[in-house]
């Protein structure tokens, strides 16, 4: 009873963090304020992806999200050197209004979606019968190399355009100050 | 009690929160992670749905999406960086030359 309790703490923490991340990186007026609250969100989805069992998933969240992404991000945003009229307030947009009923809207439907379709209320999904080592390193990589080897494979080649791509992307061209 | 369900809610919640942060902002690299957001809650959807029905295959889908969001960012990252050198800008409200 004491480790289910700690569960559904941990569990109420770490999506109120996430949300909050998440709202506070969109309400940000500093790009740079904004990565950093993106990183919090990102750590406190990688505790649930751990109370889904997805150890593996979650560690490679963490490493490329927080390692690289929001690095990437900071780096360009150093690079920019963004001017204060650059930096404009989200909440000042014009027709903010139009927008935030329409993420609204999308919002509640998928909320209502899920309430109606799933069993909230009446039967929840238990989440206390895990099969053994899901989630570890080894049983995703055996899905990884077999099953979803084609799509493994892809994406090798995915990541090499991308290196192309961005390489010649930022590339100053000649004659270019 | 927690229930595979209430996850799913938090991702749905996440991702309104990123369709709302791409609405609103006008900075491109906001704009930006607010599409990683959304990427993070639908990825977090297939790990809920993964442990609901005890299958890893949604796991392997989050490790490619998770590649996938890596080239992205370093793909979109370089376009905003060529955006302002040759416009001086990151606001996507100035890019209007495709505008009819």
């Amino acid at each position: 009873m004491e480790a289910l309790n700690l569960n559904v703490i941990v569990f109420y923490l770490a999506a109120g963090l996430a949300i909050a991340g998440a709202f506070l990186m969109v309400w940000q007026k500093n790009p740079v304020a904004s990565a950093l609250y993106m990183l919090l969100s990102i750590v406190s989805q990688a505790v649930l992806y751990l109370q889904l069992d997805a150890l593996f998933v979650g560690a490679v969240l963490i490493i490329v999200y927080a390692g690289a992404i929001v690095t990437l991000f900071l780096f360009v945003i150093m690079l920019l050197n963004l001017r204060g009229e650059d930096l404009v307030n989200p909440s000042a947009g014009p027709k903010r209004y139009v927008k935030l009923i329409i993420s609204g809207v999308v919002g509640a439907e998928l909320v209502y979606l899920l309430v109606e379709s799933t069993g909230i209320g009446t039967h929840l999904t238990k989440l206390d019968s895990a099969i053994a080592n899901f989630g570890d390193v080894k049983p995703v990589a055996e899905l990884l190399y077999s099953k979803y080897l084609y799509g493994f494979e892809i994406t090798s080649i995915l990541l090499l355009v991308a290196i192309v791509g961005a390489v010649i992307l930022a590339r100053r061209e000649p004659g270019e100050n | 009690m927690i229930g595979a369900e209430h996850f799913l809610i938090v991702s749905a919640i996440l991702f309104a929160v990123g369709v709302t942060g791409a609405l609103i902002s006008r900075n491109l690299i906001m704009i930006f992670m607010a599409v990683e957001i959304m990427l993070n809650a639908a990825n977090l959807a297939f790990i809920a749905f993964a442990r609901i029905h005890g299958d890893m295959s949604g796991h392997v889908i989050v490790f490619l999406t998770l590649t996938v969001a890596a080239a992205e960012a370093a793909v979109g990252l370089g376009l905003i960086m060529t955006l302002y050198r040759r416009r001086g800008s990151v606001d996507a409200s100035k890019f209007n030359i495709m505008k009819w």
